[in-house]
């Protein structure tokens, strides 16, 4: 089985019920993608600013692929300090070799956001020779060296909630550090708070696909083509939430909910902010498809960039 | 592999050196250890936390309602923690009544995340101090010297475990999304209560995956614990620390919260005591953070970053129970708790220690507060949440109201205690004109890896690395065995 950019979309948009990541996650794909870069597994450092590790949790998630294939069949992990197995000094001089001996060739994924005062104090991630590395510092090095950067989840694609109103660390997203840095690298932003696991496995395995299918500079051009003007993958995001929401008609038909638990019609009165969110999880739905945000209580807008000041206050019954 | 490098001189046997781990990883966060070791054991040790955002001072001028929400976003291990401890802050300011569907149904949310953070804990993040992975990473590189003794069959259904774990605490984020909306972050629990009404479906659904959840926990988490530890007796002869400890208690039984699962209490200098929630006050001579703040009590409490600070090392407060530094989590818990041990346990204490152990302290406190006695107080807790979720299960009722609507208060506070899956946590708001005026927070981190306070006294993690066993400075691997413990 290969699959092509068409199949991708048409996927990740849900065309058959039910139909998600899974079903594309063939084992000739894992195979197809494990070529991707010089027969091996693409080297992948994952890097953590000012997050929750909620991003790596979520990922945990993954039902097709399960994470495990994803670790031992799809990428090569060698750098996550949540799941390596080593530690300390050794582990962060492992990282820079890769990152030296790959240049230009290995993926970084950011969690979490990166603050700029107080000369990047804010976030020390390890010591390699005996000096202490900051965010800052990994930003300017290790990521701009990527291939691609991949900015997992609100902080990482936006700021999210420590670059909120009331901060005092500087805190940045990817691009927008890059901006001031003049770091070209291409980020590939995946938002949400925390992002749903398909929407992570999914951009690597079409970026993956893409560059075994035409190299990594042409491949990596494609997968920027689906991206929108806030640098999130349309087959993802591509749709409004409200417009798309099962509660669409309630509203139409004026019926409101009043009270959380009263689920008979759209949640808007209760501060809902589907109407200015976009992403799929009125269709994906969450944690293998139990439940989603609006279906339990209200959208809060986590995939937006003004998260969580533009969507402040979540609740307004 | 060069191994850990020494600051100092290199040193032998006998010599004096300091080494650091920075980061020390599967954790939560970023945490840096520093530790001299002379005669091949820590001697001092010094805990940093390297990262701050500010969420106190971000909550500042918000609705108080969206505390529920953004404080999640703390821990993305345990956010279902964060949750119940802001709600309980709101609805203690709000002076709204949950109703008992609404309590059993954060009981049931909160609940399942407890199953998923110990499992995750156990496996994923710590298995590995004693497990040999795939020869692929992440699971290599790692010391050269790991100092891993698992007989090959032993290590092999470990490693099995490891992959069947990944899946058992998917499943128990199931459960917390059933009636949470999703997971990591729920939305569904809210001031007054929790969103959804449960339906019999639902119920039987949550049923059905716990009931898969609880086998696994029965039949390989326990009795995998305690056949590790088997084979690392050692590490149930170091890592005391101070041996006094603090919990909060979690999961209210009843309505009006007199009745705890996980109970609430002190113990210190070898004595219970009742908790007194007064006798908390947070120190930060040795923390980036304003000089003028620190001895206060949370409820006065200011968060003034000063991350250039002169002799500061840590991100993180020095929290002290009346003066003194206590560990939380769950030894703490299940020591004062006490609770009956489960019947494998029991039988594996007989046949692979040679004890007798009924309660949970017949394990004495030396055994209980080390390195293995953490992880057997973490498989024990999660044994003892069981039979709470059995009980919630049977007394929660389908469509019957889980809410209450409240109006924000002009001027009010409120204060919600609880336990994350890792330590005692405590909530704060003070509302004015409806707004958040002030809202602090006291973490399981904060109790447990905390820097020196204003007296010096060393936080519990930095007292229970002292005494631990480096024979060799370039594999030292029991160092962060000693943090992990902890689960920070």
């Amino acid at each position: 089985m290969s699959l092509n950019r068409r199949d991708f979309v048409k996927l990740c948009t849900g065309t058959v019920a039910g139909f998600g990541i899974s079903q594309m996650f063939h084992p000739a794909v894992c195979e197809a993608i494990s070529g991707s870069l010089n027969g091996e597994r693409p080297p992948v450092l994952w890097l953590q600013g000012q997050g929750c590790t909620g991003c790596s949790v979520s990922l945990l998630n993954s039902v097709h692929p399960t994470i495990a294939d994803v670790l031992l069949k799809v990428i090569s992990l060698e750098f996550h300090p949540t799941v390596m197995a080593w530690e300390g000094e050794p582990a962060m001089e492992h990282m820079m070799k890769i990152a030296e001996q790959y240049k230009g060739k290995y993926f970084v994924v950011v969690e979490g956001a990166v603050p700029t005062e107080a000369d990047g104090k804010y976030c020390i991630i390890g010591e390699a020779h005996h000096k202490e590395i900051s965010m800052v510092d990994a930003m300017k090095s290790v990521a701009a060296n990527a291939a691609a950067v991949l900015a997992v989840g609100t902080c990482a694609a936006y700021g999210g909630i420590p670059a909120a109103q009331g901060n005092e660390t500087g805190a940045k997203s990817v691009s927008a550090f890059f901006k001031e840095n003049g770091i070209a690298t291409p980020v590939v932003n995946i938002p949400g708070c925390p992002p749903h696991p398909d929407w992570i496995v999914g951009t690597v395995v079409v970026a993956l696909n893409a560059i075994k299918a035409k190299g990594l500079a042409a491949g990596l051009a494609d997968v920027v083509k689906l991206l929108d003007a806030d640098g999130r993958p349309t087959p993802f995001y591509g749709r409004n939430v409200h417009e798309n929401c099962p509660y669409l008609e309630a509203y139409d038909a004026g019926k409101m909910c009043e009270t959380f638990t009263k689920k008979d019609g759209c949640r808007y009165d209760l501060g809902c902010k589907g109407p200015m969110s976009m992403c799929d999880s009125f269709e994906r739905k969450w944690n293998g498809g139990v439940n989603w945000c609006i279906s339990n209580a209200v959208c809060i807008g986590c995939v937006e960039p003004d998260f969580p000041d533009g969507k402040s206050p979540f609740y307004s019954a | 592999m060069s191994g850990c490098t020494p600051k100092a001189a290199p040193a032998g046997a006998t010599g004096k050196a300091t080494i650091a781990i920075d980061p020390v990883s599967r954790i939560e966060g970023h945490l840096k250890a520093e530790v001299t070791v002379e005669n091949g054991v820590v001697v001092d040790a010094r805990l940093s936390g390297g990262m701050y955002r500010g969420f106190e001072t971000i909550l500042r001028g918000r609705d108080p309602r969206d505390a529920s929400q953004i404080v999640q976003r703390i821990c993305g291990v345990c956010p279902t923690a964060h949750s119940t401890a802001s709600c309980m802050a709101l609805d203690n300011a709000f002076k709204v009544k949950v109703p008992t569907n609404g309590r059993l149904t954060r009981n049931l949310t909160f609940g399942a995340n407890y199953l998923q953070s110990h499992i995750l804990h156990f496996y994923h993040l710590a298995a590995l101090d004693f497990v040999q992975g795939p020869d692929s990473a992440p699971f290599v590189p790692r010391f050269a010297k790991p100092d891993l003794r698992l007989p090959k069959d032993i290590n092999a259904a470990a490693v099995d475990q490891y992959l069947e774990a990944l899946e058992v605490r998917r499943i128990c984020h199931e459960m917390v999304a059933m009636f949470g909306g999703r997971m990591p972050h729920v939305q569904g629990q809210v001031v007054g209560g929790t969103t959804e009404i449960p339906t019999k479906e639902a119920l039987v659904e949550y049923a059905a995956r716990f009931k898969k959840v609880r086998e696994f926990v029965e039949k390989k988490y326990v009795p995998v614990a305690y056949t590790v530890g088997a084979a690392y007796k050692d590490l149930f002869k170091f890592g005391q620390g101070y041996k006094n400890c603090i919990s909060f208690g979690a999961f209210p039984m009843n309505d009006a919260m007199s009745e705890l699962h996980l109970k609430r209490g002190v113990y210190i200098d070898g004595k219970d005591q009742p908790f007194d929630p007064k006798l908390i006050k947070e120190y930060v001579k040795y923390s980036w953070f304003d000089d003028a703040t620190t001895g206060l009590h949370f409820s006065e409490g200011k968060t003034v970053p000063a991350p250039n600070k002169a002799g500061a090392y840590s991100f993180v407060k020095a929290p002290r129970y009346n003066g003194k530094a206590v560990e939380s989590g769950p030894v703490a818990r299940m020591w004062i708790t006490n609770p009956e041990l489960s019947p494998v346990g029991q039988k594996l204490l007989k046949d692979l220690f040679k004890l007798n152990a009924k309660r949970f302290r017949d394990l004495g406190d030396d055994a209980a507060f080390s390195v293995m006695g953490r992880h057997v107080a973490r498989a024990e807790e999660t044994y003892y949440m069981l039979s709470a979720i059995e009980r919630w299960l049977k007394e929660v009722k389908a469509g019957e109201e889980t809410f209450a609507a409240a109006e924000i208060p002009a001027k009010s506070e409120g204060v919600g205690f609880t336990e994350a899956p890792r330590g005692s946590l405590v909530h704060y708001i003070n509302i004015k004109d409806q707004k958040i005026d002030n809202y602090q927070i006291v973490s399981a981190t904060l109790w447990n890896c905390n820097p020196r306070d204003d007296s010096g006294q060393l936080g519990p993690v930095e007292r229970a690395l002292v005494g631990t066993p480096v024979p060799d400075i370039s594999n030292p691997v029991n160092v962060a065995r000693v943090i992990r413990a902890f689960d920070p």
